[in-house]
């Protein structure tokens, strides 16, 4: 595990959270992560690993049967879940911004771009209206649509897929926050639009020096994006390192079965290998080996 | 090459009355008795539609499908009817595909008294059981709703509503597209298996050219309803004929670290227009 | 079994269906005779407050009738009209709903187009003029519930039908060969059931307060039948003298409408396997 040379600019510690409506069943499991300057670190792990609770908790917008057990969010200092809510708005939008995962509802179907654009301009950032209009321009051109004033001027509907999901790109990167979380923001879209926006993400983040926390379950698309990676499993950080020795030499037994059962066109002879049952026992094993750890570290 | 199954020549396909802009243009394809060919493309190239014609649950506006012989959309309502047991089809979303008011077991057991392949309920349940053995799922799940089940056990549901019926042909429109990948695993290999033991002939749809290339023979790469490149597998992959099927190879990503990947390549930025 | 488990379906199903009891068999409950007038006997109040007499546990009326052999019997034409004018509604709105929603095309085309017409009329105006057509009583009070309130079944009957028919498990009883009536009955219809239950309850208690509007203004049922609209129209005049009058039908129409509506609740909870996850 490779530390970040300077202050991370998200570091978190031993997050835990559990679900109230399931019994208390812990979700997180005393997840640790950093995110340093400038760095794109991917989240990954398959459906309920607890990536996108992770992304919430970031953002304080835990769903109600879902409980903080423990840990810190820290961000340049402070942490994240002691803020107050007036506190974590001022935060979020100005210094971390989201790019969701499914552009079609994550735009209001009944306002122009334009309106939809300039309000955060306008709220995070105090320009005048005619500032925020002349600014979301150049953020359109920025993200390579060729013609801002017309998308400015339509309605969501009227927009691509991979239109619409620039534009959420950026209003996120133009509010110039320092943290950027990528909730799967290429899952909805072709494979040949995926490639633009990864480009597209990774260019704003190397000019803005922007950290981004990448949440993926593909490892095909973490591996073009993110410099380190970790590997979540029910709640539990399995593995965590630079993306290029996880993927060329993974050390946990499920990072290798995630890269077993990914199909690859270029080796069509593996992949689709079903994770091998002793690997899931181990890991349950594990787990509960962690869980009985950690409740005897609480209660001793 | 397998004696042909499913042969379309010239199909066209309009909705509504945007006949001037149909959602297939003149395609052409056939699948081979026990083939697997994938249908590739990306949203929009009419791929699911053409899947649809080929079952005949679209109605085309020209052009033939003939199966096993027979033109189906020749053919009168009840002809097609005793067709249908012979081309099954698998859906994207098992969620929705699966109707939520009915359990497992009805969902099952229906199809087969519809067609006589059981003569009564007891002998429809000693098929199904044998069924959902066989695409590992337990035999309480006839009592299930879709809805108490997981993602993979539910689309292997979907599975056995296709093969419980013992189809030639059977349409998998893409079926794992929601699944993670260990599940999209077990999933594709108990089709894979399925196709060989049943001599079952296969038109995968599916947007992802690395699972085509792990579990079909031939591929068709459709854009903008229309065929644009044709062949097996490792020629098309290896050697692709048309730009735009080697611009779809090339924007998959593999889960290896390649620093120019991203702006290498010509994922030609068509971004401007919406 | 899952009903009993309801509490909503028990509470209330056994307030309706005491309520129905109650109403077969009046003659045999009903403490007096409700339509004996006798003035030495006039507005005394219910038991338990000064001057109460026995026999008339809930007092009596200007006419010095009993209230709640009035009550009583008024359930009759209550509970008629409920089951019988919402099961008509009920029954022809979702069948035209059903079809408009599956068949679409001409058949929506022109039953969709009839209900923006029927609904165009004012209702009141349109069941007052349909009374004056065909006469007061019973019947007319039915058929006029009917004839204004299939348009409600019928619009929300064919908009869950369209959005059913849309989703996949229709493509694939398609694909399967099922024919076409067999998809619409066994496979749609369970899937829209669930809302028109709570529909149908719902109407059932509208179907209650119309009729006691219809009674209250003298277009019901003649006046030597007991109807709570009736009973509230007569309280109301001496509502300073004998407030019971008036309150006991209320009560009782209250009460029915909200156990319509919670029945309606309960039975699509436990009845529906989705809901009911």
């Amino acid at each position: 595990m490779t530390a970040p040379k300077t202050m991370p600019r998200l570091a978190i510690e031993d997050l835990s959270a559990i679900s109230l409506r399931d019994g208390n069943r812990p979700i997180l499991r005393r997840v640790s992560l950093d995110v340093g300057l400038g760095e794109v670190h991917g989240l990954v792990g398959e459906s309920g690993a607890g990536k996108s609770t992770i992304a919430k908790a970031i953002l304080g917008i835990i769903p109600s049967q879902v409980r903080i057990a423990g840990g810190k969010i820290g961000f340049e200092g402070r942490d994240l879940l002691t803020l107050s809510g007036s506190a974590l708005r001022a935060v979020l939008g100005r210094d971390i911004a989201l790019v969701p995962q499914d552009p079609t509802t994550a735009l209001n179907p009944s306002r122009r771009i334009d309106a939809q654009m300039t309000d955060g301009l306008r709220l995070k950032r105090g320009l005048s209206a005619k500032e925020a209009r002349l600014r979301a321009h150049s953020l359109l051109e920025e993200v390579q649509i060729r013609d801002p004033d017309r998308v400015l001027a339509s309605y969501p509907h009227q927009l691509s897929g991979g239109m619409r999901q620039r534009v959420l790109i950026a209003a996120a990167f133009g509010l110039e926050p320092k943290l950027v979380i990528a909730d799967e923001p290429t899952t909805a879209l072709d494979v040949t639009v995926q490639k633009q926006i990864l480009r597209l993400i990774r260019a704003l983040q190397e000019r803005h020096g922007t950290s981004v926390l990448f949440v993926s379950h593909d490892l095909g698309v973490v591996a073009k994006i993110c410099d380190r990676v970790t590997v979540l499993y029910m709640g539990k950080v399995v593995e965590q390192g630079a993306t290029a020795a996880v993927l060329a030499a993974p050390r946990h037994a499920y990072t290798k079965a995630l890269l077993a059962a990914n199909p690859r066109y270029d080796r069509p002879d593996t992949g689709l290998e079903p994770t091998p049952p002793e690997v899931i026992t181990a890991l349950r094993a594990e787990i509960a080996a962690f869980d009985a750890g950690s409740g005897e570290a609480r209660d001793g | 090459m397998a004696d042909d199954l499913l042969v379309a020549r010239g199909l066209v396909v309009s909705y509504g009355r945007r006949a001037a802009a149909p959602v297939l243009h003149d395609v052409d394809i056939r699948v081979g008795k026990g083939e697997t060919v994938g249908i590739v493309g990306e949203s929009g190239s009419g791929k699911t539609t053409l899947g649809r014609a080929l079952l005949g649950l679209v109605q085309p506006t020209a052009g033939s499908i003939v199966f096993d012989g027979s033109d189906i959309t020749a053919v009168d309502e009840h002809a097609r009817r005793s067709l249908r047991r012979r081309m099954q089809m698998i859906f994207q979303d098992p969620m929705s595909s699966l109707n939520p008011r009915h359990t497992i077991g009805r969902i099952l057991i229906e199809p087969l008294l519809l067609h006589g392949l059981a003569d009564n309920r007891q002998a429809a349940r000693a098929l199904v059981h044998n069924v959902l053995d066989r695409v590992g799922l337990p035999r309480n799940a006839v009592d299930r709703y879709s809805f108490e089940l997981s993602g993979g056990q539910r689309q292997r549901v979907g599975i056995a509503r296709a093969v419980v019926l013992r189809p030639d042909f059977v349409l998998a429109d893409e079926i794992v597209s929601g699944l993670d990948v260990s599940t999209q695993a077990q999933v594709l290999r108990l089709l894979k298996e399925l196709t060989g033991e049943m001599h079952l002939a296969l038109a995968f749809i599916s947007h992802d050219l690395s699972v085509v290339r792990s579990i079909c023979q031939r591929v068709v790469v459709m854009r903008e309803g229309r065929v644009v490149e044709e062949g097996a597998c490792e020629r098309v992959f290896s050697a692709p004929q048309a730009d735009y099927t080697r611009m779809l190879i090339d924007a998959i990503p593999l889960p290896v670290v390649d620093p120019g990947w991203l702006n290498r390549g010509s994922a030609a930025d068509t971004s401007a227009s919406a | 079994m899952r009903l009993i488990s309801d509490p909503k379906v028990v509470v209330a199903g056994g307030f309706i269906l005491f309520l129905i009891v109650v109403a077969i068999f009046a003659p045999l409950i009903a403490p007096q005779d409700p339509l004996a007038q006798n003035l030495l006997t006039a507005t005394l109040p219910p038991i338990g407050f000064p001057d109460a007499e026995p026999g008339f546990l809930l007092g009596t009326d200007g006419l010095g009738r009993d209230v709640l052999s009035r009550v009583i019997f008024g359930s009759r034409v209550s509970l008629t009209v409920a089951f019988v004018a919402a099961g008509l509604a009920c029954l022809i709105g979702s069948i035209l709903g059903l079809l408009a929603g599956y068949l679409g095309t001409f058949a929506d085309t022109v039953i969709s187009r009839l209900v923006d017409v029927w609904m165009a009329f004012p209702p009141v105006l349109l069941s007052i003029l349909l009374i004056a057509v065909i006469g007061t009583g019973l019947h007319s009070v039915i058929i006029a519930i009917v004839v204004i309130d299939w348009t409600r079944f019928c619009r929300v009957v064919r908009t869950e039908t369209m959005s059913q028919a849309q989703m996949d498990y229709v493509t694939a009883a398609q694909a399967v060969g099922f024919s076409r009536p067999a998809i619409l009955f066994r496979e749609i219809l369970p899937n829209v059931v669930p809302v028109l239950i709570a529909l149908l309850t719902l109407e059932m208690g509208i179907a209650v307060v119309v009729e006691a509007i219809l009674s209250f203004v003298g277009l019901s049922v003649s006046s030597d039948t007991p109807t709570w609209g009736g009973m509230i129209a007569e309280g109301r005049q001496i509502v300073h003298e004998g407030w019971w009058v008036l309150a006991a039908p209320l009560a009782a129409l209250f009460a029915t409408v909200v156990a319509f509506n919670q029945l309606g609740d309960g039975l699509a909870r436990s009845l529906d396997p989705v809901l009911r996850r």
